[in-house]
């Protein structure tokens, strides 16, 4: 009884200081990083590959997500907003739910599972087939060449990303409310226009859509680097970057929010 | 295969371009070397030289240490204690920069040959040089071409990695590894997993591109019969310790058990078949009484 | 060759991103309909201002002549100080009225200018003397309306 007890602490124990060596460990990597990040801009190709494989390719399921979002928006704020007999306020309602919030979360989201992963998985894999190691010992910095570019492809692809989702989820909000029930279109983009207010709504969501953005590319990219050298190590690695960065993406979110919209 | 006379040519004169070769006689050299993975000694002690000009070979059975003395001189692990000096440099001093330029001058064909997987061939032979040289395009393609040639892949040079077989794969590997002419190069296992054809191609290529470059390899491997064909020295490396060394003659001639048994691949000798363990009849009867 | 199409799609890519930035700052937001051209300085005092917010409109018959720019207390005799940025094309007399309104029962306060008949204009910087602060049952039910539309947001700033 004693024994499972105490195995029990040592365990959370042995966890605990594992994790915070991680923390310690993942602190350092994002420091040398940014110092090493001078070839993904020198070299600039390196950078604008990366941007094709996390942004170009994640395109499809960001607009298809975004306008499917807008649509179911626009139906739930019509039944809502028809009680209080304001459908005129559907736009509002529509285009600063998606600016604010839903546009970066879930663009976020949707990013961290889609390019993240694949992040991760790329980096692990060319960890556990040596490739990193041949780079090292070629004397190319491995964190240069390889973890750099994959880093600044996805901060610089979340925001636009997180735009064209909230794009298409306004457009979605207006097929379903002007096209397909009817609302006033002239009241649905001039109440929007009246109420989404450029430096406190969009810019602080293009914020949040960067801050995102960093937090991804950075969980992707660690854990890639820090995966086991094997097939499970790698499958692994790629299931805690979808896990962390979504509760990361979450958790920020909400100091964003207290942050930006009480102060 | 490989006409050594002209490629010579052109190998010494870009290496002159890159880096100036030292002038030590013996490019590797440990003394006393000792190195372990925390409490646990993986090497007691390494005691080996590599000669300018030689293919030396590091052989002993598995998990004796080889590839983490590969790793020692690569620089991608530092030592307990001991010498080690790779082209008259100590490597454990380095810092960073240091040891990037001294493995400028060294490079490394790993157990499975490592490649790039999302560059094709010929990108993966380019990559030393787009990296560490301002050469135009052209002349980079005609590079390329002359390293693949040297290991017979002319044709292959637009394929991916993954079109490739196990042994076509270590000899782009082969061809990356030579292309910045280095001074120093390292095996690690060239031979692991390889068909009979392969294996003797890989093993000629190893020693004619030694010579004709004019540099020194270490072989790491426990291939014995490939290896006593085409190396100049032996060390044999186990439990941490170099317990034998030699030319390949000598070692065909050694009346050392250890080596007997190693190089005729005998299942019971100084190396038990039997993992040390409580007795037999021990282990079978007492699991009763328990 | 595989170079120039992935060049090609990440210039498409960054294009339709930005063209996105573009039109939730334009279409979606205020910035395009927010450009004053050389705006001027009024200034009015009001003993409530309910739930005007800064950059609400300022409009004269309904259409928009300015907008708010800034909210402050006046610490001497404790009222709301507003001062706003008017669209230079567009003068009002002395005696002209200033009352915070609602649009609709959703909608967001602004404050109306009523000319008066007074010959003489306001100076740019000057203050309009004549307002009529929001009344309170409309803050009250501005404050409804505003928090279950923006969950506790109004009463900012």
């Amino acid at each position: 009884m004693l024994d499972g007890l105490l195995s029990f602490f040592s365990f959370i124990g042995s966890r605990t200081i594992s994790a915070v060596w991680r923390l310690g460990f993942a602190a350092r990597f994002f420091g040398m990083l940014i110092l090493l990040s001078g070839s993904s801009f020198r070299r600039i190709n390196l950078t604008l590959r990366e941007i094709y494989f996390s942004g170009v390719m994640s395109l499809i399921i960001i607009l298809v997500s975004g306008l499917f979002v807008g649509m179911v928006l626009g139906l739930q704020g019509y039944d809502t907003l028809a009680r209080y007999g304001s459908e005129e306020a559907l736009g509002v309602l529509v285009a600063l739910s998606l600016v604010r919030e839903l546009g970066p979360v879930v663009a976020g989201l949707l990013f961290a599972s889609r390019a993240g992963s694949a992040i991760t998985a790329e980096i692990g894999l060319m960890k556990a087939t040596e490739q990193l190691d041949a780079m090292d010992m070629m004397a190319v910095n491995p964190i240069a060449r390889v973890v750099a570019p994959r880093f600044w492809g996805g901060v610089i692809s979340m925001p636009l990303l997180a735009a064209l989702f909230s794009a298409m989820g306004v457009l979605g909000g207006y097929l379903v409310g002007v096209v397909m029930i009817g609302t006033d279109s002239g009241s649905f983009w001039g109440q929007m226009q009246a109420s989404v207010d450029f430096q406190r709504d969009i810019l602080n969501g293009v914020i949040k859509s960067m801050v995102f953005g960093i937090a991804v590319s950075w969980v992707a990219v660690f854990e890639g680097y820090d995966s086991d050298a094997t097939a499970e190590g790698v499958s692994r690695a790629t299931t805690r970057t979808v896990v962390t960065s979504s509760l990361a993406i979450l958790g920020l979110d909400f100091i964003l929010t207290s942050l930006m919209f009480r102060g | 295969m490989l006409k050594s006379a002209s490629n010579q040519v052109v190998f010494a004169g870009i290496r002159k371009i890159l880096n100036t070769p030292s002038n030590v006689s013996s490019l590797v050299d440990l003394r006393d070397l000792r190195f372990g993975y925390g409490a646990t000694d993986v090497l007691h002690g390494v005691t080996l030289n590599v000669p300018r000009g030689k293919v030396v070979a590091i052989m002993g059975g598995s998990g004796c240490g080889k590839t983490t003395l590969m790793r020692l001189i690569g620089g991608q692990l530092k030592p307990k204690s001991g010498l080690l000096k790779v082209c008259g440099e100590s490597v454990p001093e380095l810092d960073r920069t240091g040891l990037y330029a001294l493995r400028r001058r060294m490079s490394m064909l790993f157990q499975f040959g490592a490649l790039f997987t999302d560059m094709s061939v010929f990108d993966n032979v380019a990559f030393p040089m787009r990296e560490h040289t301002e050469l135009p395009e052209v002349i980079i393609r005609d590079l390329v071409l002359m390293k693949l040639h040297a290991v017979g892949l002319r044709g292959s040079a637009q394929l991916m990695p993954s079109e490739l077989s196990g042994g076509m794969a270590r000899r782009v590997a082969l061809a990356r590894a030579i292309a910045l002419d280095p001074e120093l190069m390292l095996f690690d296992e060239p031979f692991a997993g390889l068909d009979p054809i392969s294996l003797g191609v890989i093993g000629q290529l190893i020693r004619k591109l030694n010579d004709a470059l004019g540099a020194s390899s270490i072989v790491v491997t426990h291939d014995v019969q490939e290896s006593l064909k085409i190396v100049d020295y032996i060390y044999f490396l186990s439990e941490g310790k170099v317990v034998a060394e030699g030319t390949p003659d000598e070692i065909r001639a050694s009346r050392d058990p250890w080596v007997h048994q190693f190089v005729w691949g005998e299942t019971d000798g100084p190396v038990p078949f039997q993992v040390p363990a409580n007795p037999y009849e021990e282990a079978l009867l007492g699991a009763q009484g328990a | 060759m595989r170079r120039t199409t992935i060049d090609i799609w990440v210039g498409i890519f960054v294009v339709i991103g930005v063209l996105a930035l573009l039109f939730l700052s334009l279409r979606v937001g205020n910035l395009g309909s927010s450009k004053l051209q050389s705006p001027y300085v009024l200034q009015a005092r009001f003993d409530n201002i309910g739930g005007l917010k800064v950059r609400a409109p300022i409009k004269s018959a309904g259409v928009v002549v300015g907008r708010i720019d800034s909210i402050a207390l006046d610490s001497q005799n404790y009222q709301a100080l507003v001062t706003m940025k008017m669209d230079d094309r567009y003068r009002f007399p002395k005696d002209t009225f200033a009352t915070i309104n609602t649009s609709g029962l959703l909608g967001e306060q602004y404050i109306g200018l009523e000319p008066g008949g007074d010959p003489e204009n306001i100076e740019p910087g000057g203050v309009i003397k004549k307002t009529q602060s929001a009344v309170v049952l409309e803050k009250l039910i501005s404050q409804f309306m505003f928090s279950a539309a923006e969950k506790g947001n109004a009463g900012d700033k």
